[in-house]
């Protein structure tokens, strides 16, 4: 236990919610992002997947709209220290845009639109564990919360639910995206409070 | 790791932004626009923590200076802001963040724009700058709602009335001082060619302020020609208490 802040008491979340180590609770839905908002217009919308040499999947946006799409209900978790319970989504399943890519990979770069990355293991894109989502609260997902379609892995702190995606390149060594290269933790567990480079 | 600050001083900027100065003996050194996050534990062992930007310059001192405003419903903010006295412990944790810094060794023209509180760390870029003697040319964009609601409005004055490459411009959002050139109103196109460096300078921008001043700001500078690679952004959310 820390020190004591003398006549500190805080503002306590409910018992009966459960929340990872260290975050609060907001009813909003905060922006963070590292530059401008990327306008992606929909006709110059794409999706790739790659492994880093080769193409292997590619869907413009309605190749990508026709998928099958599912509609999902999570927690949100930001490094910054806000939770959201209860957000409602509808995207297409990352199994879905996986099911026929045969490659030899453990870990993905995630890219996006205005150039940001994020890297995570392959696993856990898999098991209906993340979505490409493109419509938040039944509205189409406005360009700051990462419209037209965001990287949803909600079991990960959201800096790896990389806004404005637009590929994936499947990778046999893990390699740090943008924050992980800047101070970030390489994984992002919000239970294991995995915020910044050197947590366990 | 957390290592423990002792508060030496206490200034009030405005009515609800107080700075604190923390000592940290085993401070390992920071960047300008790197940040801090501060812990605060109640006797039960509760623990609340926010991130705070860091408002001092690179020192040798283990000096960190913060700048909280006090957020109405704030669980962190009204503490510091109110309750905190000089010699008190506050347990820290940093500095974090490699993106929205600004570091000596850097020479091109820099555009800082600051909406409210997120001045913080744009102020530590200036106070980096001053302090190493740095001859890179800044420019500040402040948008405030009011005169009284300006952060550090003595040390602007006094640092760019010595220094012809730092030029501060305001601009008031709410109610401007008596017989001001411009009326009260966001910042907007105009005042950005007016007051902004020209694209063709290739000026590294730095955006801080709440999320819808941050957007708009970055939209209009990249109408004005910047290159959107050459725009940072740091924005704070209405409950993201990161100031």
């Amino acid at each position: 236990m820390g020190i004591i802040s003398r006549g500190f008491s805080g503002r306590r979340t409910p018992t009966d919610i459960k929340l990872p180590p260290g975050q609060y609770l907001t009813t909003d839905f905060p922006v963070l992002s590292a530059g401008p908002t990327p306008h992606v217009p929909l006709e110059k919308w794409e999706f790739v997947i790659d492994d880093g040499k080769n193409v292997l999947q590619r869907w413009d946006w309605k190749s990508f709209r026709n998928l099958p799409s599912e509609t999902f209900t999570v927690d949100l978790h930001c490094v910054t220290r806000w939770s959201m319970l209860s957000t409602s989504w509808e995207g297409v399943s990352l199994d879905t845009l996986l099911a026929d890519t045969k490659a030899d990979a453990s870990y993905t770069l995630v890219r996006s639109y205005g150039d940001y990355t994020t890297n995570l293991p392959l696993k856990d894109l898999l098991n209906k564990q993340a979505w490409i989502a493109f419509r938040y609260d039944g509205q189409d997902l406005p360009p700051e919360h990462g419209g037209p379609a965001r990287l949803l892995v909600p079991h990960l702190y959201l800096w790896k639910s990389a806004k404005w995606v637009r590929g994936m390149t499947l990778m046999n060594e893990d390699k740090p995206g943008f924050w992980e290269g800047l101070g970030y933790h390489i994984y992002g567990d919000p239970w294991r409070e995995q915020r910044y480079s050197g947590d366990r | 790791m957390w290592r423990v600050g002792t508060v030496v001083a206490l200034h009030d900027e405005t009515a609800t932004a107080r700075t604190i100065t923390l000592e940290v003996r085993d401070w390992p050194g920071h960047v300008a626009g790197q940040h801090v996050d501060v812990r605060l534990t109640a006797p039960d062992g509760y623990s609340a923590v926010r991130s705070y930007s860091i408002a001092s310059p690179p020192n040798s001192e283990g000096l960190v200076k913060i700048t909280v405003e006090r957020l109405p419903n704030g669980e962190v903010s009204p503490y510091l802001t109110q309750e905190v006295i000089v010699g008190d412990r506050l347990e820290l944790r940093g500095p974090i963040g490699g993106w929205f810094v600004w570091r000596s060794q850097q020479t091109e023209p820099v555009q800082l724009v600051a909406g409210g509180s997120g001045i913080v760390p744009l102020m530590a870029m200036i106070r980096s700058r001053s302090s190493v003697g740095s001859k890179a040319p800044f420019r500040l964009l402040y948008s405030v709602r009011e005169p009284g609601a300006v952060y550090y409005r003595d040390e602007l004055e006094a640092l760019s009335a010595q220094d012809c490459s730092l030029v501060v411009t305001y601009a008031y959002t709410r109610a401007a001082p008596k017989n001001w050139p411009r009326a009260p109103g966001r910042i907007d196109a105009a005042m950005i060619a007016g007051t902004a460096w020209p694209a063709n300078l290739a000026s590294t921008c730095y955006i801080c302020g709440p999320t819808p001043f941050v957007e708009s700001v970055a939209e209009l500078l990249t109408a004005s020609g910047n290159d959107r690679d050459n725009i940072r952004t740091e924005r704070f959310g209405p409950t993201g208490d990161r100031k």
